[in-house]
């Protein structure tokens, strides 16, 4: 089995947001949340550098951890997924997430803060897959048709990289062979608790 | 003119070739554009966090990487498990040893009969509008911490869901009438409740709890004011914590939050077992004590036995007719 992971190259990425209107679009994503967004680091500095971030889909993930109901999953592909129909929005996974990915559709209402919403790896829910009610839930369930997903796939400039962790790690390798120069995986190591030489 | 046009180009162009030829060999030296990028590494160990600026609306989302949930994390799921299973069981187990080797503090001079009131229907009404909260609250939090490996298994994972669901907005509402319930504590009490010497000759002779001491207090005994102190501070911190995790990003960003949440837990596990042990001597543990709070009037014996002084200050102020002399008074003495 494939071990899903997202890996953006940060020498690449143009900070065009194409990602993250992608991820809005394709998954109907409500008014303030975001599930993937563009961080530019040193704006306007020497060493200036966009990363693409969403959710990392880590390993033994924090989230999944401190959860009180139990509502995460990992996928075979190693995607972490939770069900909305058992989260009870109490923020724990938000305070544990090393990347910012749960976020609440109700911020700030007397702690009633609705279901979790995070990026899916446009795996969708526990739900029938391509079900109606996975869709307006989750979004789109693109792997279950055999696609990547959508953010990586609208890369204007392939910066952004989804596949098999493998297989992504060894295009980056490649690529930082080739240009002599890379500023590594982004988030690797807090996620995968692994980087790339580069 | 044309020439004169023809000629700045000329000079211009040969200006060019020698910048050019003057920067090759530099350009020769193979240009690394990540040699002034930043790196990921050196960020997270400058600032444990790395931050950036975000195109769209939600600020907040500007925060790339923040790795210390992590310890948060070994807080929440190991070190907050060991404190409040430790403090409650621990609590729990020296009240069933003293139960069972002591016993209940009994009454020595037996019932009087006759009965003085202790608290007004007011206090009795705050006493229990805080105390009907805070068990609500202490079951649904101490849902939080450890449902999932001990209730979630019992029931499954929809009905577990469904009632973590409602203990959450439980919670959630009720800290607001209980802390109203603090506050009025905290103003209708803070007259007895300011330690002094008898407090200390009280400690001294270990309240009483061991024989048939019976230490002087007034209306609140050291134990008492103990208690008084750790609802009133340990009430405010697990307000103004709570609060901070109930209105997310309003004056606290991740890290605040996860220190909001670690004062909050532990506070509120010792306070749950500060309250079991004042459950206890209020109920099992002595009796003719949950009368005070029951009926709001307690019996002349028990009032004499544990509250002396508050007892004589009674009767010095309701006149000679209450203060008349009592056999049992002299006995006792």
């Amino acid at each position: 089995m494939a071990r899903m992971k997202f890996l953006c190259d940060a020498d690449r990425c143009i900070e065009c947001n194409a990602c993250v209107t992608a991820c809005k679009n394709e998954h109907e994503v409500p008014w303030g949340i975001n599930r993937r967004r563009v961080v530019t680091i040193n704006d306007g500095k020497p060493g200036e550098r966009s990363i693409s971030m969403a959710c990392m889909h880590c390993t033994d993930a924090p989230c999944a951890a401190v959860c009180p109901v139990n509502c995460f999953y990992t996928t075979a592909d190693g995607v972490v997924l939770h069900s909305k129909d058992l989260c009870i929005g109490c923020g724990y996974c938000f305070y544990a997430c090393p990347f910012g990915a749960p976020q609440y559709p109700k911020v700030g209402n007397f702690g009633s803060r609705g279901k979790m919403d995070k990026c899916t790896y446009c795996a969708g829910g526990p739900e029938a897959d391509g079900s109606k009610e996975e869709y307006e839930k989750y979004g789109a369930n693109r792997l279950a048709e055999g696609k990547l997903p959508l953010c990586a796939e609208m890369c204007s400039t392939k910066s952004l990289l989804a596949g098999d962790g493998e297989i992504i790690a060894q295009i980056y390798k490649e690529r930082v062979m080739k240009r002599g120069y890379g500023s590594g995986a982004w988030g690797w190591k807090t996620a995968y608790r692994e980087t790339i030489e580069s | 003119m044309a020439s004169f046009g023809r000629s700045v180009r000329l000079a211009l162009g040969a200006w060019a070739l020698l910048l050019l030829v003057i920067a090759v060999p530099a350009g020769a030296q193979q240009v690394n554009p990540t040699a002034s990028a930043v790196k990921e590494q050196q960020l997270l160990q400058e600032l444990n966090r790395i931050q950036g600026r975000v195109s769209i609306p939600d600020q907040r989302s500007g925060v790339l990487e923040q790795p210390q949930g992590r310890e948060w994390r070994e807080f929440r799921n190991v070190t907050l498990p060991w404190i409040g299973g430790i403090a409650i069981l621990g609590m729990i187990a020296a009240i069933v040893i003293f139960y069972l080797t002591v016993g209940m503090v009994r009454l020595e001079a037996g019932r009087s009969g006759r009965t003085i009131v202790r608290f007004n229907a007011f206090e009795r009404f705050v006493h229990w509008l805080t105390a009907t909260c805070f068990i609500v609250l202490a079951i649904s939090g101490l849902n939080i911490t450890f449902g999932r490996p001990l209730l979630l298994p019992l029931i499954g994972f929809e009905a577990f869901s469904e009632w973590s669901q409602w203990a959450k907005f439980a919670h959630n509402y009720l800290s607001f009438p209980f802390t109203l319930g603090v506050i009025l504590i905290f103003l209708m009490w803070i007259g007895g409740n300011i330690p002094n010497k008898v407090d200390v000759e009280w400690a001294k002779r270990g309240g009483g709890l061991i024989g048939h001491d019976h230490p002087p207090a007034y209306r609140f005994n050291g134990g008492q004011k103990m208690i008084y102190w750790i609802v009133v501070i340990g009430g405010a911190v697990v307000a103004t914590s709570g609060y901070a995790l109930m209105f997310p990003f309003y004056g606290t960003g991740i890290e605040g939050m996860q220190m909001a949440q670690i004062v909050h837990s532990i506070v509120a596990v010792l306070f749950v077992a500060a309250m079991i042990a004042h459950i206890y001597i209020g109920t099992i543990g002595m009796e003719g004590a949950f009368e005070a709070m029951g009926s709001g009037e307690v019996d002349v014996n028990w009032a004499r036995e544990h509250h002396r002084l508050w007892l004589e200050e009674q009767n010095a102020r309701t006149g000679p007719n209450d203060g008349q002399p009592q056999p049992a008074t002299e006995a006792a003495e």
